[in-house]
């Protein structure tokens, strides 16, 4: 009798198993299967206008809904341009950010300040678009864009893409926003991987005469460039599909402007606007392909990312 | 204490103590260190041996709450004075670790980013130095085909003689060896031992190690340390037939530590 009672648990036990292990496969695979039917979804969308442009969707700059005529070039060109400036200043000040926070900071001040970066990055991004609309723009029409047009608008061969009417919107400032947006994320990583060099590497320096600057440009840096190039491709990832905050500050036009202080678009802040009023299947398949266009381009970014942290990842275990 | 008097001595401290936080690490210290001789600090796990070392080249200073008072008189000038240029004071006293710590570059890059930190030398004039350094560390003929590759691919005892030859590239006059050998085998430990040897030549070496033997074989003087404190210094070949305390004797003999 015990014996039966046993075998019975025994069973009942496998077949919870069984389940519980099916679950939990179907759950994974579920994320995998969304993944593709969001490509697959957004290729079958974006049909009519392949049809209709082909290659020349990613080279025009026409976008004309009057006349159903649509072309990517300028929110191609926004997108990249905008989260290009963010990560040529995002990149110094984070290094800078994370430096400080490994060898220069006082014990104290590593935690709260650690903290607060953290913190940078969990508000909203409508709160950065509404700060940048509101706060920064005006104070960047008044005090910065006039500077800017005399001292570098005036030079010859940078000049053109400096010169400009101060709206304090444009893509220069939707850049800057970026940059504060993706400054947490990049200092963060940045600040885990200058963690990990060992001690006794950076005493080797040390003992040789080296400065801190020295120590952590000719031997942190060398030493951890794989995870810091992951770090800043995840905030270029997160850039490039940013869109509320570019959306209330890059001033939305389809213009094709030399000079960055002049209003432009992005690939999602055109697909956040335009959305609700197109009307047409072209109008809307266009929109649909602009999404695949930044669903690519994001999409290769991470996958460089990932690439680079698992190569440190590997790197790390033959050191141990 | 048992300190034997030394003739020529490079380094002199004099009541040195040192502080981690509240803790008291080191306990008035006095010793001196003989020029162009090898001396070997020995003694159980935390009796301070490292400690002492890293006062040699304010190594602590990277640390907050860590902090050495009294005297260590390098050539007349004192090494704990606050005005003393560390950078200097480095170039002065090299160190290797406990572990091969090549930097994340080529074998020759390896060698000249010390040089570079004081010297502006000739294209030429580097590469000398280079096969220099690499040839006093013994370490010549096994890469001098392979200089452009990365250090970090040599074996070991490659990685660590690689250190050495960073070490004296600079030209110090002192080097400071914290344990050299614990993370090596036995073949590479004795090319160390060997090259420690010849180096005692050119420059005035201090050794902590965790093996009585290799203070035996290599040093010219030993100084064991129980707890902080400098218990017995002298010749070495003195300390270990006929020590002259009883701690130090039963230490060596095994009976304790």
């Amino acid at each position: 009798m015990p014996m039966f009672s046993h075998e019975a648990r025994l069973k009942r036990q496998a077949v919870y198993d069984l389940l519980f292990r099916s679950l939990t496969r179907v759950s994974a695979f579920g994320v995998l299967a969304l993944l593709v039917a969001i490509i697959v979804s957004l290729v079958v969308g974006s049909m009519p206008a392949i049809h209709a442009f082909g290659f020349g969707f990613l080279t025009s700059s026409d976008w004309n809904p009057v006349n159903d005529k649509f072309g990517a070039l300028i929110p191609i060109i926004g997108t990249l341009i905008t989260s290009g400036i963010a990560l040529l200043i995002a990149i110094p000040v984070s290094f800078g950010i994370a430096l400080f926070l490994t060898e220069l900071s006082p014990r104290v001040l590593r935690r709260p300040l650690g903290i607060a970066i953290e913190l940078l990055a969990g508000i909203p991004s409508i709160i950065y678009g509404m700060w940048g609309l509101f706060v920064f723009a005006p104070l960047f029409a008044d005090h910065v864009e006039p500077w800017i047009n005399k001292h570098i608008g005036t030079l010859s061969y940078i000049g053109p893409f400096f010169k400009g009417p101060p709206m304090g919107i444009g893509m220069l400032t939707a850049g800057i926003i970026l940059a504060i947006m993706v400054i947490p994320f990049i200092a963060s990583v940045m600040r885990d991987v200058f963690d990990v060099v060992p001690a006794l590497l950076k005493e080797s320096a040390y003992g040789l005469g080296a400065t801190t600057w020295e120590v952590m440009w000719q031997v942190v840096l060398p030493y951890t460039k794989v995870g810091v190039a992951g770090g800043i491709m995840l905030g270029l990832g997160r850039a490039l599909g940013e869109t509320m905050a570019i959306t209330f500050v890059i001033g939305n036009a389809h213009e094709l402007s030399k000079s960055l202080l002049m209003p432009g678009n992005s690939i999602s802040s055109a697909l956040a606007n335009e959305f609700t009023e197109a009307v047409g299947e072209l109008y809307t398949s266009s929109l649909i392909e602009l999404g695949l266009i930044l669903f690519f381009i994001t999409f290769v970014v991470l996958s460089i990312a990932r690439y680079m942290l698992y190569k440190l990842g590997q790197r790390e275990g033959q050191a141990a | 204490m048992d300190i034997e008097i030394i003739a020529n001595p490079k380094i002199t401290i004099k009541d040195l103590n040192f502080f981690y936080g509240n803790y008291r690490a080191l306990k008035d210290i006095n010793l001196s260190i003989a020029e162009k001789m090898v001396t070997a600090f020995i003694g159980p796990s935390g009796c301070g041996k490292s400690t002492l070392l890293r006062t040699f080249n304010r190594m602590y200073q990277l640390y907050p709450k860590q902090k050495a008072t009294g005297e260590i008189m390098l050539d007349g000038e004192n090494i704990l004075d606050p005005k003393q240029d560390l950078n200097m004071l480095r170039a002065k006293i090299g160190m290797v670790f406990q572990k091969p710590t090549p930097f994340p570059m080529s074998i020759y890059d390896n060698i000249a980013f010390g040089v570079k930190l004081y010297e502006n030398l000739s294209k030429h004039d580097m590469e000398a130095r280079v096969e220099w350094a690499l040839r006093k560390a013994a370490l010549w003929g096994e890469v001098k085909d392979k200089l452009k590759q990365s250090g970090t691919g040599l074996s070991g005892g490659q990685q660590q003689r690689l250190c050495i030859a960073r070490a004296i590239a600079v030209k110090p006059q002192v080097l400071l060896l914290d344990e050299p050998t614990s993370a090596l085998d036995p073949i590479s430990t004795a090319h160390i031992e060997k090259l420690i040897d010849e180096l005692k030549e050119d420059f005035t070496i201090v050794i902590v190690t965790h093996n009585m033997q290799q203070a035996a074989r290599i040093s010219d003087y030993t100084a064991y340390m129980y707890l902080g404190d400098l218990i017995e210094l002298g010749e070495t070949s003195t300390v270990f037939t006929n020590p002259k305390r009883k701690e130090t004797e039963d230490y060596i003999t095994g009976r304790f530590g």
